[in-house]
């Protein structure tokens, strides 16, 4: 019997020297964060036996403090999920910084911002409606939706209308695939702004009356929408530069050269008194040389056209007809007269 | 503040080569320093250089004023003299019209020139050409432009006007909140 209870002893004595102890001293309190699993431990290092052994101290020094945390968790409440032991943590105290930026408001659309301006408030609209005609609620919007004005069988004519003979049907499914685009485009517009990228031009949108300004932009847009932006298309002969390029002024720099400008200025000043139109020397030489290429091309085929009357060439029917109406014009004159 | 245009600096001389013709150059070129035309709140400024660049300081709302106000760009381009540059424009006038004592006070309270106010006149002064206007004892009164050639005025009856007038010193009292 003793000998049993001597070993029981042993065997509780040998499991205790290989089991650490789960009391620690500490000489001033840890700060211990349960919510992060976070142990702070604010005591001196002893020196000296960080001297002579380094990384068992560190070692030891790290189990006591994990043990202190361990010992918070057990006396938090605990729970049974499928034979394990749960703790469920408190919130943690510790801030920690994120590890990415805090992400950026959403940039706000060009409703969004009118509206708060205006401090316009969102209503919430129910999502379902009260339909008169088939005594039911329905959903205010989409498939099966009640007061549908979509389904319509006859749509009447309003007294004051200026063509009755318009197809009502089709003017409003235009009418509602110009808002849908409309939406779209605005769309785009608003993602571009909020991207910073280059908002891209609406072009026209259609209106009922359109103004005279928005007449001077049709024109101008119409003028660039060929295949070289513009390039070639022909001028009235007195038309005024639009004023809708997209251009925009560029002014001297106020703190340049003050020499040069004056210079420039002076330049300015001759010409106003010797009344010589500044001459644009490349654009004259080019006009000069297409002239000449031009007489060039007419006394040749002037030559041309002496030759063909002789032989007969059937690629000079243009030629002749030219020829043709010379006489043709002769003679009408002649009977005038 | 910024540099004239050329539309700009055009339209400027071809009305200030009225006055003074040619001598646009003296403005420009000035052995007592550099000078230049400056454009503020569509007015144009004839101001020195190292003053233009301290007036750059000022933000372009508080900057009421700098070196000598010329006149008046209008939103057409055109430009319109102020009484301000009457100090430019007297020492280097072509034209100039003398008034008579008694013609002194109509012209300065903004009537124009009648042939009875007239002391004298330069000679060869064409039509419509702009004048600089001076009392007997030599003090430039403001400027007009001629409403007849010195020919037309020899023969003019009293009544008839001779010098339309443009701008004169009574402004500086009249028009005082316009002038800066």
């Amino acid at each position: 019997m003793a000998d049993l209870v001597e070993r029981v002893l042993q065997e509780a004595a040998e499991r205790e020297s290989h089991y650490k102890t789960i009391e620690v001293h500490k000489d001033i309190e840890l700060e211990i964060d349960p919510g992060n699993l976070l142990t702070v431990d604010t005591n001196p290092l002893d020196a000296t036996k960080l001297k002579k052994n380094r990384e068992e101290y560190l070692k030891s020094l790290a189990r006591d403090n994990t043990q202190l945390l361990i010992n918070t968790l057990w006396q938090l409440p605990t729970e049974k999920v499928d034979e394990a032991i749960v703790v469920k943590l408190p919130d943690p105290k510790t801030p920690i910084p994120r590890e990415k930026p805090v992400p950026k408001d959403k940039a706000l659309t060009k409703w969004q911002q009118y509206a708060q301006l205006k401090g316009i408030q969102k209503r919430k609209k129910s999502r379902m409606m009260w339909d008169d005609q088939s005594k039911e609620w329905k959903p205010r919007w989409g498939y099966k939706r009640g007061n549908d004005d979509t389904q319509e069988w006859c749509i009447e004519v309003p007294d004051n209308a200026e063509d009755p003979n318009v197809d009502l049907f089709a003017k409003k499914n235009k009418e509602k695939k110009e808002r849908v685009a409309k939406n779209e485009l605005q769309r785009l517009r608003n993602i571009a702004r909020s991207q910073k990228s280059k908002v891209p031009g609406v072009g026209l949108t259609p209106t009922e009356a359109p103004s005279k300004d928005y007449l001077g932009k049709a024109l101008a847009l119409a003028r660039k929408s060929t295949a070289s932006i513009g390039k070639f298309t022909d001028k009235l002969p007195t038309e005024k530069p639009s004023k809708h390029t997209g251009k925009k002024r560029k002014f001297e720099p106020n703190y340049g050269d003050v020499e040069r400008e004056s210079k420039k200025q002076l330049k300015i000043l001759n010409h106003i008194q010797n009344r010589i139109p500044i001459v644009n020397t490349t654009k004259a030489a080019n006009r000069h040389i297409m002239e000449e290429q031009r007489s060039r091309a007419r006394r040749r085929r002037e030559e041309d056209g002496g030759k063909q009357k002789g032989g007969k060439n059937k690629g000079g029917g243009g030629k002749k007809k030219g020829g043709f109406k010379a006489g043709k014009k002769g003679k009408a004159g002649g009977k005038k007269r | 503040m910024r540099p004239l245009t050329d539309e700009e600096t055009k339209s400027f001389f071809d009305k200030l080569s009225k006055y003074i013709g040619e001598n646009i150059k003296l403005l420009l070129e000035r052995p007592d320093g550099s000078y230049c035309f400056r454009l503020h709140r569509d007015r144009i400024f004839y101001v020195r250089e190292d003053l233009m660049k301290k007036a750059g300081n000022i933000s372009r709302k508080n900057l009421l004023s700098m070196g000598t106000c010329f006149g008046k760009m209008t939103k057409t381009g055109k430009f319109h003299l102020q009484i301000t540059a009457l100090d430019f424009m007297a020492p280097y006038a072509k034209h100039k019209i003398w008034l008579k004592p008694s013609a002194e006070q109509q012209f300065v309270y903004g009537h124009h020139v009648m042939k009875s106010g007239l002391g004298r006149i330069t000679e060869n002064t064409s039509q419509y050409e702009g004048v600089v206007v001076y009392s007997m004892n030599d003090l430039p009164l403001g400027f007009g432009v001629a409403a007849k050639s010195t020919q037309d005025c020899r023969h003019a009856d009293p009544m008839t006007l001779v010098a339309f007038h443009q701008a004169d010193i009574g402004e500086y009292i009249r028009n005082e909140e316009a002038l800066l």
